[in-house]
């Protein structure tokens, strides 16, 4: 336990030391604060003002476009691969579990590598989309679809495996109970299946979404352009290419702030729905 | 009578040959005889080792960016392993409050964006904690704090499934705490232990940010920080080649979880082994 508090909770904190710590005058280095009582924010606000109304804004608008697009792409794809691997794929679902969990193992940086070399202008990718109309551009600079459908193939394993593990736990005789009842097979999808699935479906989205906006080399390695950043982009930039690692500290903060009120609205509805079955 | 889902049979073929053809791609392109990483120009093994000066064997750079991942993955194992399963050990003992609280805080490091743990972590090590260098003691740093809670969730997922009965026994017939513990218990964890293990292994040559932002520049540079250093530039196939080589060891250990897996299902008597082992390795 001592080894999270060292390495886990002081870290965090010392992000706000530093986001909220003052500047060397001479060597213009950021120097960490400890002490909470002597915290200036005046950094801090000045962030805010050009992520509220700035240059820093666009960049979150941008990203949260990206990964509501990406998260969409995930489900997508991925809910049908799940259904269909849970409940109809019989002989096939040993074997297709296989497929679903080997890109999970992986490395993403091989993924990605992947798709460099079928998108460089040589690449057989990049050659077949040239047939299309609109089709001869370079995939690899700049365009935002280039992105999102990297993320969507980054992370959309990271969305099957949860979403399948529910689909899995549904009772197969609810299914057959409804039919029985009447209703079409598309009818038990959607009054029964869907409805069931729903927390998984919602759990796999913040899995998937979550990691998605501290990404910053999906970006990087297949677009490389100031027309596709996003927030980590400027976070590593701020770390490590400039004298300004507070204006990434801050950054972080705000990030951080974001997400955790994500996270709490999907906590609650969790706790809601599981006080609704329970009742 | 059911009708046959062709479509969404359809759909997840597609699916699955989107998910594992570009790779395929990419590892034969690392067997590529030109110096191209997009036309084919025949079959050789001079990326790997044939190569004098660029092969994987030969280059400096790609060897060390190798060693570095898998020195630092046995490192991460020899301290992650331990930390977790005392951890783990010590979690289900204790009740109430505190416990609840460590609960939440071993499970945060796999909500929270690698991105802020990483950067949390850098900040730390440039500005407080100056005994720990970047490079090599700062990555193995944070490689262990974001693989500690998988070793967590995995050894007392089996710790609860064995259950408090077998200690107490132990402690009546006169063990000691520690005695029963490490008479008893651990060896029972064994199995669950070493799938937490090359679990850690397999997310450690994976990561990526943590490497990169703690790197301390070339020397440090893991085989994805290398990846992703190169994969725009110019690089040869060699790049394609490394990358398979960790390809194939990611797979190695997955086949060795898989199959400590089904060897302790096996022992407990379940039936289909096979399947829910995969079950259980696509529900982390």
């Amino acid at each position: 336990m001592a080894w999270m508090a060292l390495f886990f909770i002081v870290p965090f904190y010392s992000v706000a030391a530093v986001a909220f710590g003052q500047v060397d005058p001479i060597r213009q280095s950021a120097v960490p604060e400890w002490n909470p009582r002597y915290w200036d924010f005046t950094l801090f606000t000045d962030v805010m003002h050009r992520v509220v109304n700035g240059d820093l804004g666009t960049v979150f608008i941008r990203t949260a476009l990206y990964v509501v697009l990406a998260v969409a792409g995930c489900v997508v794809v991925g809910y049908p691969v799940a259904y269909f691997v849970s409940r109809e794929a019989g002989k096939w679902r040993a074997a297709l579990l296989v497929l679903m969990i080997l890109p999970y193992w992986v490395s993403y940086l091989m993924r990605m590598l992947a798709w460099v070399n079928l998108l460089q202008p040589q690449g057989w990718m990049a050659q077949l989309l040239s047939h299309l109309p609109a089709g001869n551009r370079n995939w690899l600079s700049g365009q935002p679809i280039t992105v999102v459908l990297g993320l969507v193939y980054g992370y959309v394993p990271f969305f099957i495996l949860p979403l399948y593990a529910t689909l899995d736990r549904i009772d197969g005789r609810l299914l057959e109970a409804a039919r029985d009842l009447g209703a079409t097979g598309r009818q038990a999808f959607w009054r029964v299946t869907l409805p069931l699935s729903r927390q998984g479906l919602m759990a796999a989205c913040v899995i998937t979404a979550l990691p998605m906006v501290g990404d910053y080399y999906t970006n990087n390695l297949l677009s490389a352009s100031p027309r596709t950043e996003m927030v980590g982009n400027q976070i590593v930039f701020f770390l490590q290419q400039t004298t300004q690692p507070q204006v990434g500290a801050s950054l972080v903060l705000m990030l951080s702030a974001a997400l955790l009120v994500v996270m709490a609205g999907y906590l609650v509805s969790v706790n809601r729905a599981q006080k609704l079955v329970t009742r | 009578m059911k009708r046959k889902p062709k479509l969404l049979a359809s759909f997840t073929a597609l699916y699955v040959l989107w998910s594992m053809l570009p790779v395929a791609i990419a590892v034969l392109f690392s067997f590529n005889s030109g110096r191209s990483r997009s036309t084919w120009q025949g079959f050789s093994l001079r990326w790997y080792w044939g190569d004098p000066f660029s092969s994987v064997w030969h280059d400096d750079s790609l060897l060390r960016a190798l060693r570095n991942s898998l020195v630092l993955a046995a490192l991460t194992i020899l301290v992650a392993t331990p930390l977790g399963v005392g951890l783990a050990l010590g979690l289900t003992r204790w009740r109430g409050k505190p416990a609840r609280v460590a609960n939440g805080i071993l499970l945060l490091p796999l909500v929270t964006p690698e991105l802020v743990v990483g950067t949390a972590l850098f900040l730390v090590v440039t500005n407080s904690y100056t005994f720990l260098d970047l490079g090599r003691p700062a990555q193995l740093v944070g490689h262990v704090t974001f693989s500690l809670s998988y070793v967590v969730i995995v050894v007392r997922g089996r710790l609860l499934s064995i259950g408090p009965d077998l200690e107490e026994a132990a402690r009546d017939l006169g063990a000691s705490p520690f005695q029963a513990v490490r008479m008893v218990i651990v060896p029972l964890l064994t199995p669950a232990i070493f799938a937490s293990a090359v679990l850690v292994f397999a997310t450690s040559i994976d990561d990526f940010v943590a490497s990169s932002l703690l790197s301390s520049g070339a020397g440090s540079e893991t085989v994805p920080v290398k990846i992703y250093g190169s994969v725009r530039g110019g690089a040869t196939p060699a790049l394609n080649a490394l990358a398979t080589i960790m390809l194939s060891v990611s797979m190695l250990a997955l086949v060795v979880v898989f199959a400590i897996m089904r060897v302790m299902r096996r022992r407990q008597g379940d039936a289909n082994a096979g399947e829910n082992s995969l079950k259980e390795l696509a529900s982390w």
